[in-house]
């Protein structure tokens, strides 16, 4: 029987989320919300559950794709409903059916209207996300890869801030634009390779002007996502304008699948294009570091700030993973790289959490309205230190780990990119400690502020969780890098072979 | 038990005491909360004890081992793991007995305050994290503890959350640490790529000789010493830490915190972390003379000049802050000298007179009402009979009276830079003597405005008071008696007054001449020959403290002493006088250089102005307004433009056309034609 589930585990994990999520629609109008987050609760749970085997499962002895799943889907064009995951994708499948229960919670009691449509939203966003990051046909990731917008984009245009309709659409119309480009790339590198199996993609040999122009393909539909400076500006304004969980999941989960894309399509597909724009991708990445840094200083707007914070964070993901000497990539800034990714799941979703409690109190965003938080909720005061300790990178939390690997790598590659970087420990720390101090210590500011009330028991729960997850990760992150080893050094192995077409 | 579940019992048992009052001290209660938290610390301090009686003996072997795989690395192994030698035995002992004093120290000082048990988790955390420091066997671990440490005195200066200025003094303290980890984390990354990739100390310390000469190009066209560069940066860690000039400035502002943690955090443990990890580091740091002489140059600014700052301050804890830093800067310029072990000998006696002194002010607070000005103070001593005394020996052992334990440190210290052959030595020796007297001299204008003279208070009744505390009823009135402090405060004060007097008479010849540090502190006795020099010159502790009277020191140290007897009991019109006639050079130390005010400017102002340039001129204006928003009004006016050819009359599409078909056979054609 275990056999069985097994070899469908991976459509099992894709789907369940999607049907679940028909079933809340299924739940009808607002008069039925109770019944529309039990079974989204219940979905979530069911398909986190299923996507625990993926790591307890998953072997970490040798490389390759493990959980694979083979059909046919459209014959004609040799496209196939491929699935599989390796060290790197499997991570990702597991944290983005965790973060998905914790946005169903998060949503629990502050969304009134349109119950289960949020929630299907959600269920449905989850389960195409775990199609994305399992794919291993072009086509199929490309589908699932859009799709992914939909739910968003409704989540932030319906139950959005004020200006959710130039969010969205700024937030649609950014990610659209550069993902056309990439279909293009996928066409271009069928008709060369025959099929759009990714792997048969990996082993083409392209021309250099032909990988140039499918780096620049890739470049702009994957640093839109990540987002990568100076294509970031969508981010702070959907953030905003996002609903708490809708936040959580698009910092947690949609920004990794930029830079998965870039590991995935970009470094394998034209190393030879990675190799040579590496210094320019390297020197956007750290503008992304310390300017992003320095703009996040400056905001009033906690949302902003956090979301800025987020770009800057991701700054490292993009450092870590064009981090070449010679035509070797850097071990220790790629698993740094993708160890930051994780860890800015959790970060990123508790941050924007704590933010939506006290939202949800007091119905500002606003640095200014708050002041002396602490004195009210201290509970709540205790966990958004450690997030934000973890934000500004402390040891001991996951938010150190990624960081701190991708600075050490650096060194060894140019100490300057190094010396950059760890800019991050004195900005990360000022932006982060600094809107602390403005919102959760002091006397208590004002009558909203002495009206607010501690966390209750779900958003206990919630921070409870990503507290675990942070600590657990910066005290052993072993856990998640032994199972990332061999794909990381395949991964550096195959970017080192040089794929010009000798003439 | 074998060896590494002792050592990890050292380390755990504070941590789980810190955990139960942290995360449950709503439900134990305060009583349970101290008892767990003083409970765990004693555990640690009595199994480190048993440690260091086993160094001392001689019977003990070094540990070094890991505990569990953090992480694994283009095939290298990262592990949690600990070194226990001599040298980590004596920071044992000297973190977990000081700290167990102040556990119980903060029964009686904190026992109105509502934070009770959060106090009690913080300070039982911080235990934790500074064990780990000083236990670690490899580089990231240390970096672990380092933060750790920040965390908690951030934790602890901001313990009062609701004051202003407590949380302008927390944030500070650590953004300038950050700063001095921003160097670290560099240096550790340089020893991470050219070490042989491996960051356990021992592993690392092997590669080192083999890489004194070698050269690396940070800026391309100049070549640089490999080890200059990585001790300076790991240097620059320890000038964050330890509060070395010009990262000190957080320091002073620390005082904001409870005075336990002044005295536990901010003078005997983390602050001489830094001291701690340079002699940790001495392999390295022995292959560069440049690494020395900025040490060395930096120790002796500190040294000096911030003694001169204690002598304008009037809040009684921030002249100890003062001596504090001052003697953090004698323990760098022992660094300097490659006089390791001299600097760590001075750390342990520091720590125990320091702590004193912290814990004496704290009690004469106590007794104030929370008064920390000594301006209302004077004539405590027929008050606060057994705080008048332990601050007394305190104070002599600070200035170095022969016999006490600071005596035997900071003499060594002295003639350490004396005997030292780098170029900066001649400065530091001028410094260090010159700090003598200083130190003396604002120790003993504390002294005697505290304890002696005219009962204060009574004249002014309710002045402008200090501000260690956060209820509303400050200072002493007219008519009040201040009261010696309860048994709980006490009791500290004398257990940390026997070694202050005690602990350098005994220490010195072990731990400076005999083998204590052998094989744990490295000196490439050829180059830097200073502890071969002392050791020929030292004939015993007592003949010492005899030669002492023909030395500088001694003479220096009691004039300050005579002049502050002068100046603060026999003629007090007389600093006024000074004062005023000079008046720029006392607005000057009283504004602390204004480094603070520059700093402000310099780099808060300015990063925050670059940050709203970014801001509003790169992202709003540039990338929103003229690229994104700019395209979509671009879009907006083509459609606009495209829209009116959409005419609907037959002869502009027919004349659009032939216009059309016109220009693509011209592109054909045109080409053909003009070859």
């Amino acid at each position: 029987m275990g056999l069985t589930m097994f070899t469908n585990l991976l459509s099992l994990v894709i789907w369940a989320p999607i049907v679940a999520g028909l079933l809340v629609l299924a739940t009808g109008g607002d008069q039925r919300a109770g019944l529309a987050r039990w079974v989204a609760l219940v979905g979530s749970v069911a398909s986190f559950l299923l996507s625990l085997p993926l790591y307890t499962s998953f072997t970490d002895l040798h490389g390759g794709m493990q959980f694979e799943e083979m059909r046919p889907w459209i014959e004609a064009l040799n496209i196939n409903y491929h699935l599989g995951v390796d060290g790197i994708s499997m991570l990702f499948v597991v944290l983005n059916s965790f973060t998905t229960v914790l946005v169903v919670l998060a949503g629990w009691q502050v969304i009134e209207k349109r119950v289960a449509q949020y929630m299907a939203a959600f269920l449905i966003m989850s389960g195409l996300i775990n199609g994305a990051f399992a794919a291993l046909d072009a086509i199929l990731f490309y589908v699932f890869f859009e799709a992914m917008l939909i739910p968003m984009y409704l989540i932030i245009g319906v139950w959005g801030g004020p200006r959710r309709v130039y969010a969205s659409i700024k937030f649609f119309l950014y990610t659209l634009l550069g993902s056309l480009l990439m279909l293009v790339a996928f066409i271009y590198l069928s008709r060369q390779t025959g099929s759009f199996e990714i792997a048969s993609f990996h082993d083409a040999r392209l021309a250099m002007n032909v990988q140039v122009m499918v780096f620049i393909a890739f470049f702009l539909s994957f640093a839109v996502k990540v987002p990568m400076w100076p294509v970031h500006t969508w981010l702070p304004d959907a953030h905003v304008e996002a609903p708490t969980g809708g936040s959580m999941v698009l910092a947690a989960i949609t920004l990794k699948i930029g830079a998965y894309g870039f590991l995935r399509f970009a470094l394998p597909i034209v190393p030879d294009a990675c190799h040579y724009f590496a210094p320019a991708m390297v020197a956007l990445s750290l503008v992304a570091v310390v300017y992003i840094g320095l703009v996040a200083l400056v905001q009033t707007d906690m949302k902003k700030l956090v979301a800025y914070s987020s770009i800057s964070h991701m700054g490292f993901v993009t450092l870590g993973m064009f981090m070449f000497s010679g035509t070797q990539l850097n071990a220790w800034a790629v698993e740094g790289a993708l160890i930051q990714m994780v860890s800015h799941g959790f970060v990123s979703a508790a941050m924007f959490m704590c933010i939506g409690v006290m939202y949800d109190r007091v119905h500002s965003r606003n640095i200014a309205d708050y002041g002396g938080v602490a004195n009210k909720m201290p509970i709540f005061a205790s966990f958004m230190m450690l997030f934000s300790m973890a934000n500004a990178g402390l040891p001991a939390t996951s938010g150190f780990v990624g960081e701190g690997m991708v600075v050490l790598g650096a060194v060894q590659v140019n100490f300057w990119y190094a010396f950059l970087a760890a800019t991050t420990l004195i900005f990360g720390a000022a932006y982060t400690l600094w809107m602390y101090k403005r919102v959760l210590f002091g006397e208590v500011a004002n009558s909203h502020v002495a009206d607010m009330k501690d966390v209750n028991k779900r958003e206990f729960l919630i921070l409870a969780i990503l507290a675990l997850m942070v600590l657990g990760m910066g005290l052993y992150p072993q856990a998640f890098i032994s199972k990332m080893h061999f794909s990381v050094n395949d991964l550096i192995a195959h970017v080192a072979q040089s794929k010009l077409v000798d003439h | 038990m074998d060896m590494k579940s002792l050592y990890l019992l050292i380390a755990l048992a504070p941590l789980a005491g810190s955990i139960i009052a942290g995360l449950f001290g709503w439900a134990i209660g305060r009583r349970a909360a101290h008892v767990v938290t003083i409970t765990g610390v004693a555990v640690s301090a009595v199994l480190s004890i048993k440690v260091l009686l086993g160094f001392l003996s001689g019977n003990a072997e070094v540990f070094n081992g890991p505990v569990y795989t953090w992480l694994t690395v283009a095939g290298q192994t990262y592990s949690v793991g600990f070194l226990v030698d001599s040298l980590t035995a004596m920071m044992l002992v000297v973190v977990t007995s000081v700290s167990l004093m102040v556990h119980i120290y903060t029964i009686g000082y904190m026992h109105e305050d509502p934070g009770y048990q959060r106090f009690f988790s913080y300070i039982s955390l911080f235990t934790f994290s500074m064990l780990m420091l000083v236990m670690s066997n490899n580089f990231i671990q240390l970096f672990f503890g380092w933060e750790a440490v920040g965390l908690v005195s951030y934790l602890l200066i901001g313990f009062w959350f609701k004051r202003s200025t407590a949380v302008f003094a927390n944030l500070k303290a650590f953004l300038v640490n950050r700063v001095g980890d921003f160097g670290f984390i560099l240096g550790i990354g340089l020893v991470l790529a050219y070490f042989g990739g491996s960051l356990n100390y021992t592993d690392v310390f092997a590669a080192a000789p083999a890489l004194a000469s070698k050269t690396i190009e940070i800026i391309p066209g100049h070549s640089w010493s490999l080890m200059t560069v990585t001790c300076i940066l790991l240097f620059i860690g320890a000038m964050g830490k330890s509060a070395q000039f010009p990262l000190h400035v957080w320091l002073p502002d620390s005082m904001e915190g409870p005075t336990p943690i002044s005295a536990l955090i901010h003078a005997a443990t983390m602050v001489t972390a830094g001291i701690f990890m340079v002699s940790r580091m001495s392999p390295l740091f022995e292959l560069s003379d440049t690494a020395l002489n900025v040490v060395m140059v930096a120790g002796s600014i500190t040294a000096l000049f911030m003694g001169f700052l204690g002598i304008v301050q009037n809040d009684i804890k921030r002249v100890v802050a003062y001596s504090t830093l001052s003697q953090l800067g004698y323990m760098t310029v022992a660094l300097g000298a490659s006089a390791y072990s001299v600097a760590m000998f001075h750390v342990m006696t520091h720590a125990f007179f320091k702590a004193l002194l912290f814990l004496g002010a704290g009690s004469v607070i106590m007794g104030m009402h929370h008064d920390q000005d000594m301006r209302n103070m004077g004539g405590l001593r027929k008050y606060m009979p057994i705080t008048w005394i332990t601050s007394l020996l305190g104070s002599l052992a600070l200035i170095g009276t022969p016999f006490f334990a600071g005596f035997y440190s900071k003499d060594s210290i002295i003639e350490a830079v004396l005997a030292s052959h780098l170029p900066a030595s001649g400065f530091a020796s001028f410094a260090l003597l010159a700090g003598v007297f200083v130190t003396a001299f604002y120790s003993f204008r504390m002294y005697f405005l505290v304890f002696h003279g005219k009962e204060r208070w009574m004249e002014k009744g309710h002045h402008d008071h200090g501000h260690d505390d956060h209820d509303h009823h400050h200072g002493l009135g007219p008519n009040d008696t201040p009261h010696e402090s309860p048994w709980v405060v006490t009791l500290p004060l004398v257990m940390l007054a026997i070694p202050s007097v005690l602990v350098g008479f005994f220490a010195i010849e072990p731990l400076l001449y005999g083998h204590f540090f052998k094989d744990v502190i490295f000196v490439d006795a050829l180059r830097h020959p200073v502890m071969h020099e002392l050791a020929e010159e030292f004939h015993g502790p007592v003949a010492m403290a005899l030669h002492s009277l023909t030395t500088a020191p001694l003479w220096l140290a009691l004039s300050g002493v005579a002049l502050a007897w002068f100046f603060y009991m026999k003629a007090p019109h007389i600093p006024a006088a000074i004062k005023q006639r000079c008046a720029p050079v006392h607005s000057l130390l009283e504004n602390k250089y204004y480094l603070d005010e520059i700093y402000f400017a310099v780099f808060a102002k300015g990063s925050r102005a670059l940050g709203t340039f970014f801001w509003k001129i790169g992202d709003m204006l540039l990338i929103d307004g003229l690229l994104v928003n700019g395209t979509a009004r671009l879009v907006g006016a083509f459609a606009g433009v495209v829209r009116k050819l959409q005419t609907g009359f037959i002869y502009t599409y027919a004349a659009t056309m032939v216009l059309g078909v016109l220009a693509l056979v011209s592109y054909w054609i045109l080409p053909l034609v003009l070859h």
